[in-house]
Order: structure tokens, then sequence, then C-alpha cells
């Protein structure tokens, strides 16, 4: 039951062939018998996701998820559910709200699996910084899954659960489902409320669906998707019935590869792999074109000023006073806080933080900081010109599979120059997907498709199309 | 890229080692380094982007609604007296 | 003549009359118990998003309208990063480059230096610029009463979030006095305006200072520095002057002035070091990624316009002009704004301005002050007192009475009327009724009686003095004067 997609277990559901209790039931069969290896979850909220389930049979939830598992990343607040973001400093911490997307699952009825692991507050690309634990690529138990959404990733290629909820500041919904086999979306900014997400980079966060296929990442887009009246940056836009875009025709759509994301530094079968999408879209009738942003090769400098120095800032508040750790060396205050945080936080949370406060310290903000936003503005103008004859633009999600554990952990910089391909999309402000395309030695391989802002259609309408013509989805990790 | 550490993590309030510190100088000084290649790229007339995606006058109205989660949020605190988070005697730097 | 000059700039921060926090729903309520007015976004709980108040920059607008300044086609909201406990984001959401209001000013009467005479003149000081940001929460130190020496504090977060307003002026005052009725004067506009209830003493309305002296005829500025904790009117004069004196006493022995932080100790009357090092704070200033920019268009700024009330000072202009009072008469009433609402109010009804202002200061305000209540908190209304005034006029009560029967109005909140005719304060114009008191007077004041006879005649004023007092005032004292005079002719 578990293994089943959500849109195939709705129908199942609503013909009475299944329970909600035993679809329950299953995933979490399937999480004792693989957890130990994967280490996707930091919390299982088994007993109240069987009492919703009950309660889905018993007619008393209901709602477009009603009876479906979903696993939500541990950065989003659950009223009264260890939310750690993987850290230290907020080992204890349960927070007093839900965040607003929380509240959309449970009122579309869904059942929350648990709380999964990431890298710590969302910094990385490997879910290696988690505090707590590491969490093992099912397709290969020595490759990390990617990160920072690694252990959704995961549980959802793992089957632990069905859906799953990640968050994306430079991939990190879209790199992992690229490692982990599944699909991933980072919607437009401002399409998913932000409210109850702990902030990594205020002005690139996304909370976006990681799904099994195209057509369940459409069903929980709907569910996730709408203007939010919490947060001052979410769109007030009417969010369309996303599943009405799932059409197998590409005819009259322009496809852009972007030329400096499949050049060097792209592993040979990963850019065979996304050759062969494109050849296979165009044989469905899209026009292929290539296309140039120029800019492209200075997104990562440009991102790894504004996304640690808006970091330096929003984690400022994990300071010992009124909620996580406070170090127990707390003689003063300034003691009390200075041995918190250097307790609290983990070297790549340090990192970012130490350099996004130099960024913004007097006499450096406008050389790093300011001259950041500058190229930020170049890098957006790269994409609309693009766009101006693309409906939407094609790249590898990551130009390399899934690592070892431990191969990248001491070159920091290395590491964020893998992020290539998906922070431009953050620093644009554009929805992209990455769907299965392909595997390099046994791992699976991602196509990002990039599109508007605020035309998810068209790339759900391009991943849908690509997809009904493939089997990639399809495909099982065996976990060993 | 020489970078004074010491001024960054007292800033940022994190209490180094000495290894650390070395650590993350050299660390931060190469990504820096990285950095560097912005400043080939003339901006001058460039305007920056904060926002992605802009928008204007978000507001909401001057209404006064009670928090129900207050019991929720005190039980977080670490240290808690007469109702109020407790802190370590401050001394100004 | 001093050889000095004095020159200070005022930054003032005003609470703004809100019902809600700047950026979350919490009551700006004072004196509630600690952490009650308070929710996940003003205790900087993970994940939390911050929204502004629309009223919090109307109020913005409405000063800077009344204050002659530009209204901003943009304005963005930027993060000041610092840590302490009583800022439980680690960031006070602020702004710094792009105010919502720049330029303006305000025009003060100062006397008239090297005059005897009253005269006055009216200057112009300049303002920089207005904005918003969001309030601290509250620190109470155990064991001690400032934060040296206290062993541990301990964090209060409702005040946390409410909305201040920034107020930064050239620096164009030029003495300690000037600077009191600068910031006199600011108050009663603020409260005009509805904009802040402007009570120094309970930090709805804070001041800080930047002072310097330099020699009279120098352009460049001396050495500043910042005075704090200034918490009322005349403490800002005080600290001031103290302050002057500071520095006129070390520029004339030699000594430098350092640049520092010093805060107005009101129990010694003189200026204390803060002892912070200046240059250690570094705020890394950005624009919060987290709101959106503010632009209020054309017809916003006009229909925030059309809410402004008359200013004091054209208010007072007419008090005098149209109602023909007198300019100190026209002060008082003028000076708290729910008082000269409720002299409009009587007005309204009746057009006697004379007699309105004279029955509101020498009595209204006088029990208001004594019992030390509002105007707003008093049951009586402006038909009370006009129907108070016309009994007068109509003779069917004293003014002795008149003035009883108000205080049992003001007190009990029963109707004039009600109180007149159950007191039976009427006035007896019944001659026969009246006879009988004279007669009695007569016969019991031989003395003053034998003093009229033998040509005294001021004396009779203390007879009909007598006369009503027996009759509880109730007596016409035109009516008795001449029954008296026919009794003793």
């Amino acid at each position: 039951m578990n293994k089943k997609p959500a849109h195939e277990l709705l129908s199942l559901l609503k013909n009475k062939k299944v329970s909600a209790v035993e679809i329950v039931k299953s995933t979490y069969e399937q999480i004792e018998k693989h957890e130990k290896e994967i280490s996707a979850y930091v919390t299982l909220t088994k007993e109240l996701a069987l009492k919703q389930a009950k309660a889905v049979d018993e007619g008393k939830r209901s709602g477009p998820l009603a009876g479906i598992p979903i696993a939500v990343k541990d950065n989003m607040c659950t009223k009264g559910i260890l939310t750690t973001c993987s850290s230290k400093i907020l080992h204890n911490y349960l927070p007093p709200y839900n965040a607003t997307i929380v509240e959309k699952l449970e009122a579309a009825g869904a059942i929350t699996i648990g709380k999964t692991n990431l890298d710590e507050f969302a910094m990385g690309s490997s879910t290696e910084n988690s505090a707590i634990k590491t969490t093992k690529n099912p397709w290969n138990l020595n490759c990390v899954p990617g990160g920072s959404s690694g252990g959704s990733a995961a549980a959802v290629a793992a089957d632990e659960t069905v859906l799953a909820l990640g968050s994306d500041t430079g991939g990190s919904i879209r790199q992992p489902a690229s490692f982990c086999g599944i699909v991933g979306m980072k919607p437009t900014y401002g399409r998913v409320s932000r409210y109850g997400l702990v902030a990594f980079a205020s002005s690139l966060d996304q909370i976006g669906p990681m799904t099994k296929d195209v057509r369940d990442c459409a069903i929980l887009l709907n569910v996730l998707s709408g203007y939010d009246e919490k947060d001052s940056t979410s769109a007030k836009l009417e969010a369309p019935d996303y599943t009405k875009a799932l059409i197998d025709d590409v005819k009259n759509l322009t496809v852009g590869i972007i030329d400096e994301l499949m050049g060097e530094g792209v592993e040979g079968s990963t850019k065979e792999a996304i050759e062969k999408a494109v050849k296979l879209l165009e044989s469905k009738g899209a026009k292929v074109k290539k296309v140039s942003l120029p800019h492209l090769k200075y997104s990562v400098a440009t991102y790894y000023l504004i996304a640690p120095a808006e970091a330096s800032s929003n984690l400022g508040r994990y300071d010992g006073v009124k909620y996580g750790l406070r170090s127990k060396e707390a003689k003063d205050l300034i003691t009390m806080y200075k041995n918190t945080r250097a307790e609290g936080f983990g070297p790549e949370v340090k990192r970012r933080i130490l350099l996004g406060t130099y960024a913004l310290s007097a006499g450096y903000y406008d050389a790093y900081y300011l001259k950041a936003l500058k190229v930020r503005t170049l890098i957006k103008e790269d994409f609309e010109k693009a766009f101006k004859d693309c409906d939407v633009l094609i790249s590898p999600t990551s130009p390399i599979p899934a690592f070892k554990i431990g191969e990248k952990a001491n070159d920091p910089l290395s590491m964020y120059l893998s992020d290539i391909a998906t922070i431009p999309v953050n620093l644009a402000g554009l929805p992209a997907i990455s769907i299965p395309c392909g595997f390099a030695n046994g791992l699976p391989i991602g196509l990002q498709i990039i599109g508007k802002a605020f035309d998810e259609e068209t790339i759900l309408k391009a991943a849908y199309t690509y997809e009904q013509n493939t089997n990639w989805h399809k495909e099982k990790a065996e976990i060993r | 890229m020489k970078i004074n550490i010491d001024q960054v993590a007292n800033l940022a309030r994190l209490n180094l080692t000495e290894e650390e510190k070395k650590l993350y100088g050299e660390q931060l000084s190469n990504i820096l380094d990285h950095a560097e290649e912005l400043q080939k790229l003339n901006t001058d007339k460039v305007a920056p982007t904060s926002h992605a995606i802009p928008m204007k006058n978000v507001f909401r109205e001057d209404k006064a609604i009670p928090c129900k989660n207050t019991k929720d949020i005190m039980a977080n605190a670490p240290e808690e007296q007469d109702h109020m988070f407790k802190v370590p005697r401050i001394i100004e730097e | 003549m001093s050889k000095y000059e004095t020159v200070i700039g005022l930054e003032i921060h005003a609470q703004l009359a809100t019902e809600s926090k700047m950026f979350c729903s919490c009551s700006t309520k004072f004196g509630a118990e600690p952490n009650t007015n308070v929710c996940e976004i003003c205790t900087g709980q993970p994940g939390v998003l911050p929204k502004i108040n629309k009223k919090a920059i109307e109020l913005a607008i409405k000063t800077g309208l009344a204050l002659n300044c530009k209204i901003e086609p943009m304005s963005v909201f930027a993060r000041k990063n610092y840590f302490y406990p009583d800022l439980p984001k680690a960031y006070q959401i602020s702004q710094y480059e792009l105010p919502i209001i720049t330029g303006g000013h305000l025009e003060i009467e100062i006397p008239n230096e090297g005059e005897n005479s009253n005269s006055r003149l009216r200057k112009k000081i300049n303002i920089t610029r207005i904005h918003l940001e969001e309030d601290a929460g509250k620190l109470v130190h155990k064991g001690a009463e400032r934060i040296m020496g206290s062993e541990e504090s301990l964090v209060d977060y409702n005040r946390g979030g409410t909305p201040l307003m920034e107020i930064v002026t050239e620096p164009d005052i030029r003495s300690p006095l000037e600077a009191k009725i600068f910031m006199e004067d600011l108050a009663h506009l603020l409260q005009y305006i509805g904009v802040c209830d402007a009570k120094m003493e309970e930090g709805s309305l804070r001041c800080d200072a930047n002072i310097s002296i330099r020699p009279v005829g120098q352009k460049e500025l001396g050495t500043k520095t910042e005075l704090k904790n200034m918490n009322s009117f005349r403490f800002v004069q005080m600290g001031l002057e103290a302050e002057v004196a500071r520095h006129t006493e070390m520029k004339a022995s030699g000594e430098k002035i350092i640049q520092e932080t010093r805060y107005f100790d009101t129990k010694t009357h003189d200026t204390k070091s803060m002892r912070s090092k200046e240059e250690a704070h570094d705020y890394r200033y950005f624009p919060e990624p987290d709101l959106v920019t503010i632009e209020p268009d054309h017809k916003w700024i006009e229909e925030i316009r059309a809410t402004l009330t008359e200013l004091p000072e054209k208010k007072r202009e007419r008090y005098i002009n149209e109602y023909g009072l007198p300019n100190p008469i026209a002060e008082v009433l003028i000076a708290t704004k729910s008082i000269s609402d409720y002299f409009e109010e009587c007005l309204k009804i009746e057009n006697k301005p004379k007699e309105i202002a004279n029955w509101m200061l020498v009595n209204v305000m006088a029990y208001l002050k004594n019992k030390n209540l509002d105007i707003k908190d008093i049951v009586f209304s402006p038909r009370e007192l006009i129907e108070l005034i016309k009994l007068i006029e109509k003779g069917t009560i004293s003014g002795t009475a008149a003035k009883e029967v108000l205080i049992k109005a003001l007190e009990t909140g029963k109707n004039i009327k009600d109180i007149v005719s159950e007191s039976g304060a009427t006035q007896i114009s019944d001659e026969g009724a009246l006879q009988q008191i004279v007669k009695e007077v007569i016969k019991n004041n031989p003395k003053q009686v034998l003093q009229f006879k033998s040509g005294k005649d001021p004396v009779i004023m203390y007879l009909v003095g007598q006369v009503m007092k027996e009759s509880k005032g109730r007596a016409k004292p035109d009516l008795v004067q001449a029954l008296l005079r026919k009794e003793l002719s």
C-alpha cells in the first residue's frame, strides 16, 4: 500500500478497497523495516497518525488528502510536536503554533507520519550537517540522499511515506529529489506560505512537494498553494487546480536548454540523460533551442553572500533566552550567549553565520552584500530574457549524482559549487521541478525544468508529458 | 582575503576555539576569494534586488487579538521566574 | 554674555496610539501582567513572520503632514542586528536608509532674550526624518535598580513590538529651555492629532539629545555627547543644563570632551557616563526580507490629510479672533485636546463662548484637577453645562447656588434639572417670604445697621450677604437689597 502514489491510494480509499488505517500501518511497517538503515526521520508520530487514520475511516476527517501519509521536514513548526531543525540548539523545542502549511495539511485530512531529517537549519546539500543523524540514500546506503531535505527525499524513495514536504533555499528540494529518484518542486517565491517555516534565508526559502510522481506533485501543490495573510511576501493570486495542467502534450512548447549548465563539470551519464530527455520532448512536438544565461556563473558567489547574510540575522534568535539550548557555562549574559551558540550550532551553521556576519559588517556591506544584490538583478534579467522566447528551461538538477558520505565534508567550497544548477532559480524566485530521468551507476539522475514566475502549470505539463513517456519514476530502490 | 575572525565571531556571539578560528578563517577566506569574481562585473547602473518578486503595501488592520499560546511560549523558557524569562547577570562589554 | 553657543539636536521616540503592535496582533495596553500581551511573533519564535500594522503607517504619515514633511513615495523596513535579552529576534525591525518621512519643521515660541517684556520670538526647528520601528521588551533587574550590580534579570516582552515613531531634529536648538519648549509643543501636537498620548513620565514619549557647545561665531560643531534618561519635560531642561554646564567647565579648564553616551541622574541632577563602547556597535543593517516596500499613493495620503484635525496654533488664533477670548484663556482651552473638544461641543449647542469658557475654567477644570480626572472620565455633558448657564441667565438659580449644583452634577452624574428641583435651589422671588428673613437680619445686626444709617452705604452689601446666607443662596440679591433699603429708610 505504502508503495503506491497518493492519487492511486485516493481512488482505492474512495472505493473502500483499502482503509486509511491499513495505509498508515503499512507505512509504519516499512519504517520499522528500513528506518534503521535509512535514518530519514527525526521524530515519528505514530500514535497521532493512527488516530487521524481512524478518524478518516470513520468519516470524521476528510479533505483532498484524507488518509494519505505525509512526512514533514523538521524545519516546519508543528504545534506541540518536537521541531528541531536537526540542530542541538532546538533539541527540545515544542512550537507553540502550527506553520500555515501544517494547518493546510490538517484541513486536507492528510496524515502526518513524522518529521524528517535535514542539514542543520537547511544548510547543506547532503544531510550530513544534521546534528541528529546521517540519512542514507535508499539507492546506495554509502551515498548521501542530498540535502537539505534529505530525510524527506529518502523517506519517499524508501516508501517510508507517500508524500513529503521539503523546503528549498538553493536547491534543497530539487537536489535530494534528484539524488533519490523522486519528484520535487520548488514553487515560485510567494506561492506557498512561509509562515512557520524556520527561516534560513528569507528572500529565497520556499516550501514545496516531494512525491513519487508528477500527479502527486500537482495534488500536493493544490493543497499547499495560496495566499496567506500571515506572510507579507505571499502572492495574492488565485491558485489554480494544478491537476488540470497534467496533459500529455508539449506541442507548441518552446524548451530552452541552458548552455552554461550542460558544459564543463557535468558528469557524463548525467549529460547524456538530459540530452535524451530533450530529444524525447522534441519528438513529442516541443521546439527546442539553446539559451545562454551569461551571469549564471556568478550565481554561487552571489548566493553564498546573500543566503548567509540573511541567515546570520535569522539565527540570532537562538540565544538561550526564550527556548532551546542554554549553555551551563553562563556566568554572565555574554558568556551565556557565546557558549550557547558555540555548543548549539554545528560547523556548517557556524561557518555561514560568520560569513554572513562578515558580509553585512561595516566596511564590507557594499563590496559583498550590496554587490551580490546587484548581481542578483543581472541573473534575474538573464532569466527574463530567456523566457521571452522559451516556455520552460531545462538543465540537470545536479551536475553529479549522489556522492559518497564524507566525500565532500571537508571542502565546503566544492560542495557549494555543486549547487550551480539550482541556486540561480532561487535567486530569481522562479518555480522549478526535478524529475527522474535516468541512472548513473545505479544512482538516479534528475531533470530540472524551470518555469516563468507563477507558471507552475507549464512546468507540470512538460514534466507530466516526459513522465508519461518514460518509466524512470516507477523504478524502486532496493534497499541494501 | 584576511579576515579578523575574532571580531566577526564576537559580533555573531560565537565562542570559537583556536582551532576553529584557524579553520573558519581559512575557509571563509577561500569563499570570499571566490566571491571576488563578482567585483569583475560593473554594476554601477544596476539596482539591487532584495525581493525576486516585487510587491508593495502589504498591511494588516489594527486589531488586537489575544494570543492563546502564551502558556506554550513560556513553557519553552530555559529558565523562568514570575512568568518572565530569566537571564544571567548583564555586564556591558 | 556667554562666549559659547549651545547646539542641541533631539531624537524623540513616540509610542503610537494603536490598538495592536507594529508587526503582530497583540494588544499594546500598558500595565498587563508580565508576558501576557505576547504571541509567537513578538517573542521571536522560530518561523514567524511580521506583518505591518496599517494604522501605524497612517499615524506616521499624519505626523509627517502635521509637521510639514515630505511623505516618501517609497520606504522600506530594515533589520538592525544586535544581541540583547529585550530584543527577542536579535534584530529590531526599523527603518534605516529609506525612512517613511523626511524634512519638515515645527515652529515654536521662545522668550525674547534680553528684553524684559513678555514678547516672544517664533523659531523654526527643522525635522530631519521620521521613521517607524518596534519597541523592545522590558528588563527587570533583580537586586538592584540598574543593570550594574544586579545578579540576574527578568524579561517581559509585553512592550516588545509596540509601534514607535522616531523623530529626529536638525541641530537647530540653541538652549535647554528651547529643547523643553520644543518637546512640550511636539507632545501637544502629537496628542492633538491623536498619534501618541505623549506622556513622558509613562515613557510613551522619550527624548535623547545630542549636545555640543562651540565658540560663538564658529561654524563647525564641537564634540557632542548623547544624553539619555530625561523622562519628563522638566528633566529635559535640567539634564541639558547640567550637560551644558559640564561641557562649559571642561572647555574652561582645557579638558577634552569625549564623544560618549551619558544619562541624566534624576537624583543627583548631574549627568553620568553610560560607559559603553560606541565603536563596538556594528548593527549590520540590511533590508528586511520578510516585509515589502511601503508606497503610499496620493489618494491614501489625502485620505489621511482629511483626518487631520485643526492644529493647536490655528485653533488658538481662532479662539482669540472669532470668540474674543483673551490669550491666556485660549491657551488653557487648547492645551488639552479633550478640553477644547468639550468647549466646542458646548458652542455647538449655545454660542456663548465667554460664559462657557468661564464656567469650564473656573469650575469644571478646577474640579477635574482636584480629582485628578480627565474630562473624558466624567458623565457631565456639554448639554448639561449649557442647561446650567441658561438657568442662571433666566434667574432661576443664583450664581452661588449654580456652583453647588454643578459640583453635585459632576460628582453624581445627575441631571442639572433634577438636582435643582430636588434641592429646591430655585431662587426665592416671593417678597413675603424674604421679608421675614430681612427683618431677622436687621434685628440681629444692630451695629451694621447703625453704621449704614450713619452714612456708610457699602455696609448694605454685608447685610445682603447675611440674607443670602440665611436663604441658603436661594434669594435674588437685587431683590434683597431693595427690600433692605426699603426697611431701613
